[in-house]
């Protein structure tokens, strides 16, 4: 049975890993290429890269840590944050990475989708949906807008809308972020990650809000997420994978366990 | 030249994760499209990620099929992995459906629609294997191995598939063998710390299947 993933965030600035509470007051946890490796061996199903400073420089993903990265870490992994463009894709994607997310590039430009699936396929897609509760209206059937540059621009596209227009484009997998939840260490958005887990039919990666194994096996007992992302609760050592992962293997649902943790 | 592997670049997507998982478990390896460097390599992988079709393309036109054939014939441990578990079948339904290499008797097919089911399968899934084939030695029955495939073997012969694996309700060949030549639908160089040693039981191996 294909098993629930646990994937771990790894925002990177300046080649150090760090961690900020709703996208303010960052703190360095550590190096990219040794954390993944680390988090690896404990078993994460798959890990994320942000290059989060990249957007805001306009310049390209850090190429060099990228390759560093597929040289230690021999699970997947996706590469996100400053994708400008095919051409931007297409280096991250040689440098080893399984898959390239796109945040505000694919809302600007949705035909980004199409031609990267088309040019590397809907798997190496993933896009990232930041989505903000605003209340059912008109404009906002599923009750949730789509925000860009961290949350501070709203974009008048409704989430769930959002999400299957993405798919009818190409997009291999939605990792969609809940701005409200992000950092608060309180648990899952499972309302917003529930309706686009049903409105489309590729795989779903909740994220923000994740604090305990609890949370992660609340996610998966009452959405029909396919993975959860998780962050803050594994960098500042709290809890480990192996903890999570024998959480979710004790409440019953399908999990991949590595080494000791059998 | 002796060359110790050969990794076949055939244009179908990129092979970097292979070589640096034949490099980080400190093994020799040469990415090549020159089908003499293949004929003159000791052992082969057939990696790949993509389409079919345009993979058979780029293998007819290079001789590089050819040169897998071969190697094949001249009972070199060849690895198969992903594409390169599909091409040595007979036929892909893949773009409307084209002629593979033939090696072993089978097809490639689409899984079939079902409620929910997602498609690419796409994650960790159980390897289940049905024989105690050499390249698992050490690595226990139903561990999970990455996929990420729309279309999968379908085998005339049971007797060549070395494991399988169960995707909704649709239980398919996930591993495929005969004499020299081994091939996985899922990636051994994404699939952590069993997937480099089901490769470093592959680079270790003398091509028989006991």
């Amino acid at each position: 049975m294909l098993t629930k993933r646990v994937i771990v965030c790894l925002d990177v600035r300046d080649r150090k890993v760090t961690k900020g509470v709703k996208f303010e007051g960052n703190v360095d946890v550590g190096d990219p290429v040794d954390m993944g490796a680390q988090y690896s061996l404990q078993g994460a199903d798959e890990l994320v890269f942000y290059d989060i400073t990249a957007s805001a420089e306009r310049r390209a993903i850090d190429i060099g840590m990228v390759k560093d990265i597929a040289k230690h870490v021999f699970i997947p992994f996706s590469v996100g944050g400053g994708v400008r463009n095919l051409e931007d894709m297409y280096d991250v994607l040689l440098a080893g990475a399984e898959k390239v997310s796109i945040n505000s590039l694919a809302v600007l430009n949705p035909r980004i989708i199409s031609d990267g699936a088309k040019a590397f396929g809907n798997q190496c897609m993933v896009l990232g949906l930041d989505a903000k509760h605003v209340g059912v209206s008109s404009a906002f059937p599923s009750g949730y807008e789509v925000v860009i540059q961290g949350g501070r621009k709203p974009m008048g596209l409704d989430a769930v809308k959002w999400a299957k227009h993405a798919e009818d484009l190409g997009i291999g997998e939605i990792c969609l972020n809940s701005i409200d939840a992000d950092g608060t260490r309180e648990g899952y958005e499972l309302t917003i990650t529930e309706k686009i887990a049903q409105a489309v039919n590729v795989p779903v990666i909740a994220s923000g809000g994740a604090g305990t194994p609890e949370h992660i096996r609340n996610l998966f007992a009452k959405t029909h997420a396919d993975a959860a992302l998780i962050a803050s609760m594994v960098h500042f050592g709290t809890y480990t994978i192996g903890q999570i992962k024998n959480e979710m293997n004790a409440a019953g649902i399908p999990v991949r366990r590595v080494g000791a943790q059998k | 030249m002796r060359v110790p592997l050969a990794i076949v670049d055939y244009e179908a997507g990129n092979l970097t994760s292979v070589l640096n998982a034949v490099h980080f478990l400190g093994l020799e390896g040469l990415v090549t499209k020159d089908p003499k460097v293949i004929a003159h390599a000791d052992r082969v992988i057939f990696p790949g990620v993509g389409a079919a079709k345009a993979s058979m393309h780029v293998l007819d036109e290079s001789g590089l099929g050819q040169a897998v054939k071969d190697a094949v014939k001249a009972k070199k441990p060849v690895l198969g992995i992903c594409i390169g578990c599909q091409i040595i079948l007979e036929h892909s339904e893949e773009d409307g459906g084209v002629s593979c290499l033939g090696i072993l008797k089978g097809k490639a097919v689409r899984f079939k629609s079902e409620p929910n089911l997602k498609i690419p399968h796409m994650g960790w899934n159980q390897v289940e294997y049905s024989l105690a084939h050499p390249i698992f030695h050490g690595v226990p029955d139903s561990s999970e191995f990455y996929f990420v495939h729309s279309y999968h073997p379908l085998m005339d012969n049971a007797s060549e598939v070395c494991a399988s694996t169960l995707y909704g309700e649709q239980r398919f060949a996930s591993a495929l063998f005969r004499d020299n030549l081994v091939a996985t639908q899922f990636h051994l160089e994404k699939s952590g710390d069993i997937g480099l040693e089901v490769l470093r039981n592959f680079c270790k191996w003398d091509g028989k299947v006991c």
